[in-house]
């Protein structure tokens, strides 16, 4: 009878044993682009599967499909994502329809403080509304446009010579956006190697959001802004100022003079076929492929320099990055904020900076040794410094497709002015902020 | 003698199921056969169509389900109505349709033509030459974009070959002239075999003795054509635009692939311009009221094209 006792509370305690660890042992699915900083991340989180007991899936989409998809599957109360790495200006939406979950006591609980962030990333990535202490989402993954170029052909004595004889200075990366269609416009259909070379490769993309990221590139530092005065929508003057028309110009000028020929819908994945394939001299991209780039066997190593986007008026870039956030749809929130936790950590972030990733944690960034530790490190700090991103209202989606539509129209399509187009996109966005009642 | 499958079926039914089923009339027992298809009907195409006439007095928002839902009358038809970029897009469409239907119709009916004489390899042309149709569109979108490529694209060298012009001097998709009729050269491309294949039958419809009668009255070839080949093709003609003109209304996919409505929105035609109001703005309300809008538009169209069809047919 005692065996007999012994083997029913021994087979209850494993039955126990199996049902908690059955509990706590989720499978988790985390959702972002298809890009090389979720390979590293695929890397990283092997770590947490390892600690935790976890499993971890991803459904990675590619660049043009990401929103379309991500929102389709958050508007309709998609269980598919547990854990989201959504663009910076999603979080509005996020925030005000719900789909995120609001982290400020989950990281007052566990000590996960946002002073640990750099401020441009907390600001952007996480918060809602804008700066205020709301936290929908964790700084995960810094960005920000900037560019890259063929440090070898920069080097030749040839050119050199003759980018010296043209412009009475020496060929270097650009310090301004001016230098910079200078040295665009120098290698354009320039012969070198034997081949006809180009400019620049810049965004152009119409569908998605191409154009808005490159031309704002040039436009912030130009001077163009969204509002006279953060929150008050007050766009008269601010979006369509004699200096935002100056850089929206400019790009359409870039764009015209520096660009290989059939350069009219180009986004990520053109900018960098065109500097893989010899195409261009410069190229202007996202930081979070400069791992990959500075590691191509062709046009990687020695041959390949990198630059901060450059200013003008003042110095700007404009802003990639995504944070973290838990979907408010997910029945496994606990084991994805268990996931935060773990990300939060510095020792966990200073993996993701080695492994290709761009933490946002300060115990990274104010490393001494941060800013030698890759060839664009000292740039991406600078970028940072002055990130400028979209609106990041709910209505985002209707913002950036009427931006879309009037910067392709005028850059590529030639309809209009400069500003014609800017005038017609503060009609659009009043018309949005009118239905949301903001205006 | 046997009984039949029938008789037998007749004599399982249990009798009060039997006299059930004979109590009903020829009028019910039809009924009962057409009810499902009307039930189906009602669910998937009449209801989704009130619906979206209700919506489009709304300012409703599907990503918004949480938002208040305002009826604001005809602000929404108001609002497309007098929207110019609309306007555009109907003019883009305009364009697209008219200059499809006119190649696909000279070419197709040439086409069909030629290959209605009888010679050698027939049969091996008519395969070659439908092969294109049998493409998916996005496949043929994404291939042709390669083909209009400044750089490497085999119809700007062919063009080049041709006119001696530099092949990068030009860009298809991505010149405002040039982009609205790269979509259409690829739509001809793609589906004049259809019409082709149209016309074949109707050519093949007609009779040899009328063309015998017709040699007997020493009538000329030239005089055969217009007065027995193509009013008797002219039923046939008119349902390959009818099908063609409905198809390129709603001309989506092709054109996202090739051009992705741009440069600027020159090649926005109106279905990728309602998908993006409805699905990437969402704009529920809004979208619902464009596309009762078009719907009205190609409904009264087609009625009146279709008896027009009727008169042709009749005389």
């Amino acid at each position: 009878m005692k065996t007999a006792k012994l083997l029913a509370a021994t087979a209850f305690v494993a039955a126990s044993g199996l049902t908690v660890s059955q509990a706590q042992a989720d499978e988790l699915t985390l959702c972002w682009a298809a890009w090389d900083p979720a390979n590293a991340l695929v890397e990283l989180s092997k770590e947490f599967e390892a600690q935790s007991g976890h499993t971890m899936k991803f459904e990675f989409v590619p660049w043009p499909n990401f929103a379309d998809r991500m929102l389709n599957e958050l508007n309709s109360g998609g269980k598919l994502c547990d854990l989201l790495i959504g663009d910076s200006q999603w979080i509005g939406g996020g925030a005000e329809n719900g789909h995120y979950v609001k982290l400020n006591e989950f990281f007052d609980k566990e000590g996960i403080s946002m002073d640990d962030f750099a401020p441009a990333t907390v600001y952007a990535y996480s918060t809602w509304p804008k700066g205020t202490p709301n936290y929908y989402a964790l700084p995960a993954m810094g960005d920000a446009n900037g560019w890259f170029y063929r440090k070898d052909w920069f080097a030749k004595p040839e050119i050199q010579e003759a980018f010296k004889s043209e412009h009475g200075r020496d060929l270097a990366p650009p310090k301004t956006q001016m230098e910079l269609l200078e040295i665009a416009k120098f290698f354009q259909e320039r012969e070198i190697d034997g081949q006809k070379r180009y400019g620049a490769a810049i965004f152009t993309e119409r569908g998605s959001e191409g154009i808005t990221m490159g031309a704002t590139s040039a436009m912030y530092p130009f001077g163009f802004k969204y509002e006279n005065t953060p929150g008050k929508y007050d766009m008269e003057g601010a979006v369509n100022s004699a200096d935002a028309v100056a850089g929206l110009e400019f790009y359409k000028e870039l764009y015209k003079t520096s660009t290989p020929p059939g350069y009219t819908d180009s986004y990520m994945e053109q900018s960098l076929d065109a500097f893989k394939s010899g195409q261009v001299a410069m190229a202007m991209n996202w930081f979070a492929f400069f791992p990959g780039l500075y590691a191509d066997p062709d046009v990687g190593g020695d041959k390949i320099g990198f630059f901060v986007n450059p200013g003008q008026l003042k110095e700007a870039s404009t802003l990639g990055g995504q944070g973290i956030s838990v979907v408010a749809y997910s029945d496994k929130q606990d084991a994805a904020l268990e996931y935060i936790k773990w990300f939060a950590q510095p020792s966990v972030q200073k993996k993701w900076w080695d492994l290709g990733g761009y933490s946002c944690h300060v115990s990274v960034l104010n490393d001494p040794n941060f800013a030698d530790s890759a060839p664009f490190a000292a740039d991406f700090l600078l970028a940072m410094d002055g990130v400028m991103d979209f609106w990041q209202e709910p209505a985002y989606a209707e913002l950036l497709l009427a931006m879309q539509k009037r910067l392709h129209d005028y850059v590529v399509a030639d309809q209009g002015t400069a500003k014609e187009a800017l005038d017609k996109l503060i009609e659009d966005w009043t018309e949005v902020f009118e239905d949301e009642g903001k205006l | 003698m046997s009984d039949t499958p029938i008789d037998r079926v007749a004599k399982a039914t249990p009798p009060s199921v039997a006299a059930k089923i004979r109590g009903l009339s020829d009028r019910a027992i039809a009924w009962l056969f057409v009810l499902p298809t009307i039930f189906l009907l009602l669910a998937v195409n009449i209801f989704p169509l009130i619906w979206t006439i209700n919506l489009s007095f709304t300012n409703f928002r599907a990503n918004r389900p949480n938002r208040e839902v305002d009826y604001i009358g005809l602000r929404n038809y108001e609002r497309i109505l007098t929207d110019e970029d609309i306007w555009l897009t109907m003019q883009a469409t305009a364009h697209f349709l008219f200059w499809t239907i006119f190649f696909q119709v000279l070419i197709g009916f040439t086409l069909a033509w030629l290959i209605n004489r009888k010679f050698k390899g027939n049969d091996l042309w008519t395969t070659l030459i439908v092969l294109p149709m049998m493409l998916s569109p996005a496949v043929v979108g994404n291939f042709w974009t390669f083909l209009y490529q400044p750089q490497i694209g085999l119809f700007n060298y062919g063009i080049s070959f041709l006119t001696g012009i530099d092949p990068s001097s030009f860009q298809m998709i991505g010149d405002v002239s040039l982009a609205p009729w790269s979509i259409v050269i690829v739509d001809t491309w793609m589906w004049t075999p259809f019409v082709m294949l149209i016309c074949l039958a109707g050519l093949r419809s007609i009779p040899d003795y009328i063309y015998e009668a017709a040699e007997i009255d020493r009538a000329s070839q030239w005089r055969q054509f217009w007065t027995i080949t193509v009013p008797m093709v002219l039923p046939f003609l008119m349902l390959a635009v009818l099908f063609r003109g409905i198809e390129n209304f709603k001309m989506f996919d092709l054109v996202v692939q090739l051009t992705g409505g741009g440069p600027g929105s020159v090649t926005e035609l109106t279905s990728i311009n309602l998908k993006r109001e409805a699905f990437e703005k969402w704009r529920t309300g809004y979208s619902s009221a464009y596309a009762i809008i078009l719907f009205v538009t190609v409904f009264g169209l087609a009625s009146i094209y279709v008896k027009a069809l009727n008169k042709v047919k009749e005389r």
